[in-house]
């Protein structure tokens, strides 16, 4: 029960998905499968909110240190579930876009989430300029080349590369630092990316084929 | 070459006090961090945060701001929208989140507005959850101010958001009524003008993807537009994962919008083919004037490093 | 709390105060609810600031910021998964008496015995959270895992692989017309005949090498060890491609946060 469902599920599933591209009458069938896993999706999310729970609550039981910092997550969390749940002050019926501008729900999103998420991700700004500053360096040849190009295309994609190199004539023009950075682009960072594309794209393929095949088990974790 | 006219390089036209005060101070301390770096002297990193603090705030502040001009990449998404016979249907998918939205929300709002205004009809969809809020958002402040003979559900419709990543794409690829049977405020899908005809997602003309995680752009070149018949797909993404894009190109995505970059290039040239834009807000333009004096502040970074590790002599101590 | 602390707090307090009735005096003319919204712009540019903060250095306010952030997020997704998948795609399904709670059209058509598939192994799911049933959750995770592989299988061969190969295969030599003709009219212009032919033979090559350094069963010596160090060339250009657009894309972020704290906040551009 404990490996021999999963692993049958696991093929089951990933085999009807894979044949039903193949063959149009089995298309419904995928489709119906797909959207189960859709289902199944909303439900790990309400999976990760009870985890969260779990956690905080914990800690605020056991006053944990910082036990304070869990209340706000655990108010944040039953404020925004509450508006969202009951859609409070969303200006439409109960069918209307729960997200519908002027509700609770919305104004949270605009005042709280995205500020916050948004100021997270600008940090790493600073981060990345000291990083540049400490780590960056021109060890050797690869090195050197890493930077070069990162150079190329910091500098070909504003306006200041142009200023810098407008003077290189028309039929040298792959020289001027804006076209250099498009060159590079266009040419080895495609080659390279499509170099790292096509063995992700097969580590895929071929860990879709051990998944299915039941070789791979490592995400049914141990029996302990 | 690409053509290149700067037009506005400093928009405060002439000599301009606080420009040339914040300029010479950023100006001043990389002088001093550059002689610091030559003594291989540490400066502490939040130095290094002020810099950049700096050298974003003063072009924001002074609102220094460049033209640009469209690169191919970008000039084959906006000409492939001008070109379409007009009420073509274009899916707009906005799968980011408020972490990505600065870099990608101008592209989207850029590309809304064009096709809106070539006559064109949109279906907006998302892939993440924070997706739907900012397309409730972007449709409640675009469309009623700017396009108010436009209609829900004639000339657009929010499909909103659903679960399941990849999954709600393999879906709609092939049926989009039974992933969303209705629309966003529960309208269904067979009351809707522009669903009359729409089986599936390979009935529709274009799809621009918006976004730059996962589920994101590629998933829609992966399930959507590599499909067999699947529409044309076109791709704006943040700058992180631009590059990772490029193998896509030209064969199975139309163009690349690459990071604000791109957004600025899309603007530059919807304003210079639609002068009625011109008094809406360009953050993608507005946006590269802070860009450009960051990006070179880093660049000056890396040299002073350099320079502090090679004539400070740590390049010769033994690595391990 | 250490005095000091408190002393930080009162002055966040004032500032906050401060904020708000200045941003709720410049609101008035224009907004209905010129107080509600001042309070909400002022807390969302505490907010910012708050996370900022750990620029200087890890602190309460960044702390606050951050559980504040974990919460709602999740109830966020969860409140979204509800109301579009649950509410829209399963009831209308499963039951017409619900379907009318919450108005959504119900499709007799579309009823379907089978959806109670999902919602049994979505139960079984949350069985995670226990300790002592928690192995049950394998089934929907099998279900999960089993549906990613059979849906990027497919996708990921065709897109990925096919036609990246295929794409690959590019023509060496453009527009040739003889070596003399070639030499003659040779120019760098970026939409030359050189510089077209160059970026073909570096993509050819490039990725023929860079696949050559992915390859570990055979060591990199010889012709194979050189294909593979010009490999590590292509893809030291393409790691500083994504470094130099990464710098771009994080810069914007910042410039995106600014804005708001100078435009929406402070008043200071228009």
């Amino acid at each position: 029960m404990r490996r021999q469902v999963p692993l049958f599920i696991t093929f089951f599933v990933g085999t009807l998905l894979i044949v039903s591209v193949f063959i149009p009458p089995m298309e419904n069938l995928g489709e119906d499968f797909t959207l189960f896993f859709d289902i199944i999706a909303v439900f790990a999310f309400f999976l990760g909110g009870g985890n969260l729970l779990r956690v905080h609550l914990t800690k605020l039981y056991r006053k944990s240190p910082d036990w304070g910092f869990s209340v706000v997550t655990v108010v944040g969390f039953f404020l925004m579930l509450a508006a969202g749940l009951f859609k409070i002050g969303n200006p439409g019926d109960i069918s209307a876009s729960v997200t519908a501008e002027g509700s609770m729900f919305q104004t949270m999103f605009n005042n709280v989430v995205l500020p916050l998420q948004s100021t997270m991700y600008a940090l790493l700004a600073f981060f990345i300029a000291s990083a540049s500053y400490r780590a960056f360096r021109a060890k050797n040849r690869e090195a050197t080349i890493l930077l070069v190009a990162a150079f190329i295309i910091l500098l070909g994609r504003t306006p200041f590369g142009m200023m810098l190199t407008a003077w290189i004539p028309d039929s040298w023009s792959v020289l001027q630092v804006p076209n250099l950075a498009i060159w590079i682009m266009n040419s080895p960072n495609l080659a390279g990316q499509r170099a790292i594309l096509i063995g992700i794209g097969l580590g895929v393929v071929s860990m879709s084929l051990r998944i299915i095949l039941g070789i791979e088990r490592t995400y049914l974790g141990d029996d302990r | 070459m690409i053509p290149f006219e700067p037009i506005r390089l400093f928009a405060f036209g002439g000599f301009n006090v606080p420009i040339v005060i914040s300029l010479l101070i950023i100006g001043g301390g990389m002088l001093w961090l550059l002689i610091r770096s030559l003594k291989a002297k540490e400066v502490d990193r939040r130095i290094v945060f002020v810099f950049i603090f700096a050298a974003v705030s003063a072009p924001l502040l002074f609102e220094i701001t460049f033209d640009e001009t469209a690169t191919p990449i970008v000039k084959g998404v906006f000409e492939k929208i001008e070109n379409m016979p007009e009420r073509s249907r274009i899916v707009i998918a906005f799968d980011f989140d408020p972490a990505m939205a600065p870099e990608v929300q101008p592209m989207a709002n850029a590309v809304i507005r064009h096709a809106l205004a070539k006559n064109h009809r949109l279906i907006f969809i998302s892939l993440w959850a924070t997706g739907q809020a900012l397309m409730d958002k972007t449709i409640s402040e675009i469309i009623p101010a700017e396009f108010p003979q436009k209609q829900d559900g004639i000339d657009y419709v929010s499909l909103g958001y659903k679960a399941g990543n990849e999954g709600v794409l393999n879906v709609i690829v092939s049926n989009v009524k039974k992933m969303f049977p209705t629309d966003v405020n529960g309208v269904p899908l067979t009351d809707i003008a522009i669903f009359n005809g729409v089986r599936s997602m390979k009935d529709v003309d274009m799809v621009m993807a918006v976004g730059g995680g996962k589920p994101g752009p590629k998933e829609w070149v992966l399930f959507v537009g590599d499909a067999p018949g699947g529409p044309p797909v076109a791709v704006g993404v943040a700058a992180v994962v631009a590059p990772q894009m490029y193998p896509y190109y030209p064969k199975q995505v139309l163009g690349i919008l690459g990071g604000i970059k791109g957004a600025a290039e899309y603007e530059s040239e919807l304003l210079h083919n639609y002068p009625r834009f011109a008094e809406q807000d360009t953050p993608g333009l507005r946006m590269m004037g802070p860009q450009t004096l960051a990006h070179v502040v880093i660049m000056a970074f890396i040299i002073f490093g350099n320079l502090a590790f090679f004539i400070g002599g740590r390049h010769k101590e033994k690595r391990l | 709390m250490k005095r000091s602390s408190l002393l930080v707090l009162a002055v966040v307090v004032i500032l906050f105060a401060i904020s708000w009735i200045l941003k709720a005096n410049q609101l008035s003319a224009t907004e209905e609810n010129y107080i509600l919204e001042a309070f909400l712009i002022t807390f969302a540019a505490f907010l910012t600031l708050s996370v900022l903060s750990f620029l200087y250095k890890d602190n309460p306010f960044y702390k606050f910021a951050e559980h504040l952030f974990v919460g709602v997020s999740a109830a966020f997704w969860m409140c979204l998964g509800f109301w579009s998948t649950l509410v829209k795609n399963l009831i209308p399904r499963l039951s017409e008496g619900l379907s009318e709670f919450f108005n959504e059209p119900y499709m007799p058509g579309d009823y379907n015995f089978f959806f109670w598939i999902p919602v049994i192994l979505g139960i079984l799911l949350l069985m995670r959270l226990s300790k002592e049933h928690g192995w049950i959750a394998r089934w929907p995770l099998a279900f999960i895992v089993g549906t990613t592989a059979g849906l990027n299988f497919v996708r990921y061969l065709r897109s990925d692989f096919i036609e990246q190969i295929s794409a690959t295969f590019v023509p060496l030599l453009i527009e040739w017309q003889g070596v003399g003709h070639f030499f003659s009219n040779f120019n760098l212009a970026i939409d030359g005949q050189f510089v077209m032919m160059l970026s073909n033979w570096v993509i050819f090559v490039g990725v023929m090498c860079g696949l050559i350094y992915f390859f570990f069963s055979k060591e990199h010596t010889g012709v194979f060890g050189t294909a593979s160090r010009v490999g590590i060339w292509i893809l030291m250009i393409t790691f500083g491609a994504s470094f130099g657009y990464t710098v771009m894309g994080r810069i914007s972020l910042l410039v995106g946060r600014l804005t708001f704290l100078f435009k929406d906040w402070l008043g200071l551009i228009s």
